[in-house]
């Protein structure tokens, strides 16, 4: 008889108390392919640590989202949220779908010209917006979203130096219940400020002001939060067409939909807690309702999707490079994968799993990023199973923000994958090298 | 050691504490040294056992034993300065 394979020996104390009032089984299933392609080839192919995302989840998020608001609303834009992941192969599938560019910057509108968007289909906002940009931008007819009184006055100067009348929305901020308020982006609606900054527009006829735009926050899990703020710009609107006959092109509820992730204050893993698209545009309807239009001049509703839409498709292999027995007795678990790109790892906790069979008792865990800092913890708390140098990990839902955000760090940062609908395989960022860097360094000649 | 000693400890892994109260759960390893430290086996001998009772693949048999000693340690089933020997 074959005797039994050897596992790290392992004691784990029962802990009483502070039980799930769900009852949930919290069992760990491993991950050993990303869209049906084996970890172990992708990491043979490409290397460790590894970002991978699914083409079908792209397409089929987007469809998602698309669907449950279109079902709802006559007109739909939905614009892809360009600082959340803007790799070209990402934006591109995308633009493919029919999503317009919302960007936040120069360099993200010139991203998005470059990705063959035109410029009357890229929304700019943000609040970087210097007059250079303005300058480039206006006579292609992007979308200027304004976010305060200056720019306000620099786009009117800018109208009549180009002879132009720049199609522009109002940037508005509002406080809903559930939620705090963000104060720092547009014009203030409880106070006055947006009407006040509308009532200028209107009467400077330099500009046409033809959309409102709020965006609430990020990682929004209460749809309630948007019926009510869908309601206050109903009211706007109305306030506006009774005023002036000002009748909007659009209305832009912004985006901060949560993806399937986990925010470290939240109780509830994502497959739990994050509602699905068709509860926020439930939400949005019931708030729209209070809009007073004619029949037939209804707003397109514009949507501002980044994390919603691209955090589910990204994943993360990475490779354990040593254990640890921690001073408190938790197990330390070192991977070559750090927060310098894995950024989200400062408000999340990432669903991680094992990429190959595993076997024994999970013991509570920190995960190490291989950086030579204190603060590189990938995870600080999670029940994992024993686990062996060389073996693989897999992050998911890491798709947003962490190939934006990264920071290159004493080491190379890692190549993208992109895995095709079809099954295919191909890189969409090279792994850094020496080349890489040294290509943007000089040296003064005389050193 | 008298502690180690009285542990309470089931075929299928179930380990409890008659001194605390506590129980634990260890897999067929650390049942096989758990057993082996009972008998006052020492390091060579703890190892020679995991190696015969299991099917190994290079695995550094004597860390791990310090690591499960460690654990042992702090959770008081035996005194803080135990070494395996």
């Amino acid at each position: 008889m074959s005797r039994p394979l050897y596992e790290r020996p392992v004691i784990a104390r029962h802990q009483t108390g502070a039980m799930n009032k769900f009852s949930r089984a919290a069992s760990m299933q491993p991950q050993t392919h990303v869209d049906g392609v084996p970890v172990d080839t992708l990491v043979e192919a490409y290397g460790s640590p590894l970002f991978v995302f699914s083409e079908k989840t792209l397409v089929a998020r987007y469809r998602e989202l698309r669907d449950a608001f279109a079902r709802r609303f006559a007109k739909v834009r939905v614009t892809w949220s360009y600082k959340t992941n803007y790799l070209d192969a990402i934006c591109r599938v995308f633009h493919r779908e029919g999503a317009w560019a919302e960007v936040v910057s120069e360099f993200e509108w010139e991203k998005a010209r470059h990705n063959g968007v035109p410029g009357e289909r890229i929304h700019l906002n943000g609040p970087l917006k210097t007059e250079a940009t303005l300058r480039r931008v206006l006579p292609e007819g992007t979308l200027v979203h304004i976010d305060n009184f200056d720019e306000l006055a620099l786009l009117e100067r800018l109208a009549d130096e180009l002879n132009l009348t720049p199609k522009v929305a109002l940037r508005v901020n509002l406080a809903v219940e559930s939620i705090p308020a963000w104060g720092r982006f547009g014009f203030n609606l409880e106070n006055g400020q947006a009407i006040t900054a509308a009532n200028r527009i209107v009467a400077g006829k330099r500009l046409e002001l033809i959309g409102l735009h709020c965006h609430l926050g990020t990682f929004i899990l209460d749809p309630a939060s948007y019926r009510e703020q869908a309601t206050k710009l109903a009211h706007l609107a109305n306030e506006l067409r009774r005023a002036h006959g000002l009748v909007l092109s659009f209305l832009d509820i912004g985006g901060g939909f949560a993806s399937h992730s986990k925010l470290k204050a939240q109780y509830l893993p994502g497959d739990q807690a994050t509602p699905s698209f068709d509860r926020y545009a439930a939400a949005c309807a019931e708030g729209l309702a209070a809009l007073e239009y004619p029949a037939g001049k209804e707003p397109t509703i514009v949507l501002e999707s980044g994390r919603a839409l691209v955090d589910d498709a990204g994943t993360l292999i990475s490779t354990v490079l040593a254990n640890k027995r921690l001073a408190d007795g938790q197990r330390g678990l070192v991977v070559d994968a750090g927060v310098n790109i894995l950024f989200t790892s400062f408000w999340y906790d990432h669903d991680v799993v094992p990429a190959q069979p595993f076997g024994g008792i999970a013991e509570p865990t920190v995960m190490y990023g291989p950086l030579c800092m204190n603060i590189d913890v990938v995870r600080d708390s999670v029940m994992f199973p024993p686990m062996r140098t060389g073996d693989r990990v897999v992050f998911r839902h890491v798709g947003a923000y962490n190939v934006t955000q990264w920071m290159q760090f004493i080491t190379y940062r890692p190549a993208v994958l992109m895995i095709g609908a079809d099954g295919r395989h191909g890189i969409i960022r090279k792994r850094e090298e020496l080349e890489t860097l040294l290509a943007s360094e000089e040296v003064p000649a005389w050193l | 050691m008298q502690r180690l000693r009285d542990l309470a400890i089931s075929d299928t892994g179930f380990v409890f504490d008659p001194f605390s109260g506590a129980t634990y759960t260890v897999n067929d390893t650390a049942r096989c040294v758990l057993d082996g430290l009972k008998r006052g086996l020492h390091r060579d001998e703890l190892v020679a056992l995991l190696a015969d009772r299991f099917e190994t693949s290079g695995e550094d048999l004597s860390r791990d034993l310090d690591d499960l000693v460690h654990s042992l340690r702090l959770f008081g089933l035996v005194p803080g300065a135990f070494e395996v020997v």
